[in-house]
């Protein structure tokens, strides 16, 4: 299996490490309501990704003790975490990078081509679908990661900013 | 002293909205098919989105200009002539254009809708630039950026129509409108199919080395080592291998970003009426960051004074940047 972790650390990271991994099962109804959430504030998002909807994406979020995997069908869109130790599952395009600045392209901060520049930002597979997501998620009104954090009231829009802070301390550096 | 336009892009809503925001003065984007040169997947606007976008411009004080820059095979003008047709009809500013038959339509069947000629006519001579003025009515010309200050001085003084120029984004010097690079090795036409190292033939092979080797079709077009700055697939930037050099090296272009914030004061004294951010391709952070900073910079110059230019090299290709042609034509 690939090593698809990145040796960097910046702050914030620190702080995804520091929490105990949560069991799977708990994660996956959570991350369910996450991504029907998203498909139904932004349904012109399933437009832009033409015939990439029903792709499987593997999302490497450094720093999280699992792996990710999109499948933005606009009949049943879905996102669940994988094991790390367990097989790579089949998927279309692969992202990896780390979690504040992945954090920073659904926030609408963060430029994915300076990311990948700056080889922050990791992308195999089919390019071509994970040109469409991007350009799919970046044409949003507002930020997907603040509809996210308002999904779970008060703690979940104190812990955005707090993530924010990490990326603006971590952007300074 | 001019009071130079500041142009932005836009490759989707959301990235006119920012723009707009940012304070552009006028915002460029194209039709979601091959009529621009931008064609790139999940980019460009629907028809109902553009007309959206025209009165969102508009409300807030901002014009539209429509590309129509890509050249139609023979036979196949009706898409052009089709985007022409609904631009007009939704009140764009302007269509940019690059190929004659378009230009010729767009002045026969809407004339009063000012026609820019696109960086991808190549039109670099006051001759060139003169004659598109006079048979098709164009009202702007986008220079390549092959041109110094001085020359674009020059040519300001003979041709009658206004003078863009790029001020920051990616640096295309191939002949513009002509190069044939992608069609080689995909098949896929930059100038008719809009676009360049087209996503669906790139591929980023990790290798054991944690080099990632870079694809376009059968073409290894660049290989970056761990710690290497990456710069876009394109394949003119890509390090090849010769027989008069050991070494793989940038036989065509480099990975570099034309940043010309220090130069404004030049290019405004020069006679240049519009200045022209490249990056329709690019995310809502970067036209946000871009068209903030030299709106500051365009607004203190002209007030006289000296603008304090954002550090923009983080979002630049291969995170380098040059003046080129602007400076020296021995930049390289």
């Amino acid at each position: 299996m690939e090593d698809l972790r990145h040796s960097r650390t910046l702050p914030g990271q620190g702080l995804v490490r520091l929490m105990p991994p949560p069991p799977l099962f708990l994660l996956q109804p959570l991350l369910a309501r996450v991504v029907r959430r998203v498909a139904a504030l932004h349904p012109a998002l399933f437009d832009r990704l033409g015939p990439h909807a029903r792709d499987r994406f593997l999302l490497d979020v450094g720093g999280l003790p699992f792996l990710l995997l999109l499948v933005p069908d606009p009949a049943a869109p879905r996102l669940q975490a994988l094991r790390r130790a367990g097989p790579v599952p089949p998927h279309e395009a692969r992202i990896a990078g780390r979690f504040l600045d992945l954090l920073g392209l659904i926030d609408g901060g963060a430029d994915g081509d300076a990311l990948f520049f700056s080889r922050d930002l990791d992308i195999s597979g089919d390019t071509e679908a994970v040109v469409c997501l991007r350009n799919a998620l970046d044409d949003v009104e507002g930020s997907i990661a603040e509809d996210v954090a308002g999904m779970f009231g008060p703690p979940g829009r104190l812990a955005l900013a707090s993530l924010r802070r990490a990326q603006d301390r971590a952007a300074a550096r | 002293m001019i009071r130079p336009e500041l142009v932005c892009p836009a490759g989707t809503p959301a990235a006119l909205r920012t723009a707009v925001e940012a304070g552009a003065d006028a915002v460029y984007c194209g039709f979601r098919n091959a009529t621009n040169a931008r064609n790139f997947p999940g980019l460009n606007f629907t028809p109902d989105e553009l007309a959206a976008a025209v009165e969102h411009a508009h409300a807030h004080g901002a014009k539209v200009l429509l590309a129509l820059n890509t050249f139609p095979r023979a036979g196949e003008v009706a898409l052009w002539r089709e985007g022409a047709d609904m631009g007009a009809a939704m009140g764009i500013d302007a269509f940019i254009v690059a190929d004659m038959g378009v230009a010729d339509y767009i002045a026969d069947n809407h004339p009063n809708t000012r026609l820019h000629l696109s960086v991808q006519a190549a039109a670099s001579s006051p001759e060139a630039i003169c004659y598109y003025a006079r048979e098709f009515g164009v009202k702007r010309v986008v220079l390549p950026r092959i041109l110094t200050i001085p020359e674009i001085r020059e040519i300001k003084a003979e041709i009658p129509c206004e003078i863009e120029t790029f001020i920051f984004g990616n640096h295309g010097l191939m002949v513009e409108g002509r190069c044939s690079l992608t069609n080689y090795v995909t098949g896929l036409s930059t100038n008719m199919d809009g676009v360049c190292s087209p996503a669906g033939d790139v591929h980023y092979d990790r290798e054991a080395d944690g080099s990632v080797a870079t694809r376009l079709a059968d073409v290894t077009i660049d290989r970056f080592a761990p710690g290497d700055q990456a710069g876009y697939p394109t394949i003119c930037k890509g390090r090849y291998h010769a027989p008069h050099r050991d070494d793989a090296f940038y036989a065509f272009e480099e990975p570099v970003s034309l940043n010309l914030s220090a130069m404004l004061p030049a290019l405004i004294d020069a006679g240049v009426d519009a200045f022209k951010i490249e990056g329709r391709q690019r995310s809502r952070a970067y036209v946000r960051s871009v068209v903030s900073a030299f709106r500051r910079a365009v607004d203190e110059v002209l007030a006289g004074g000296s603008p304090e230019l954002a550090d923009l090299v983080a979002l630049t290709e291969g995170q380098k940047q040059t003046e080129g042609a602007f400076r020296t034509k021995k930049w390289r």
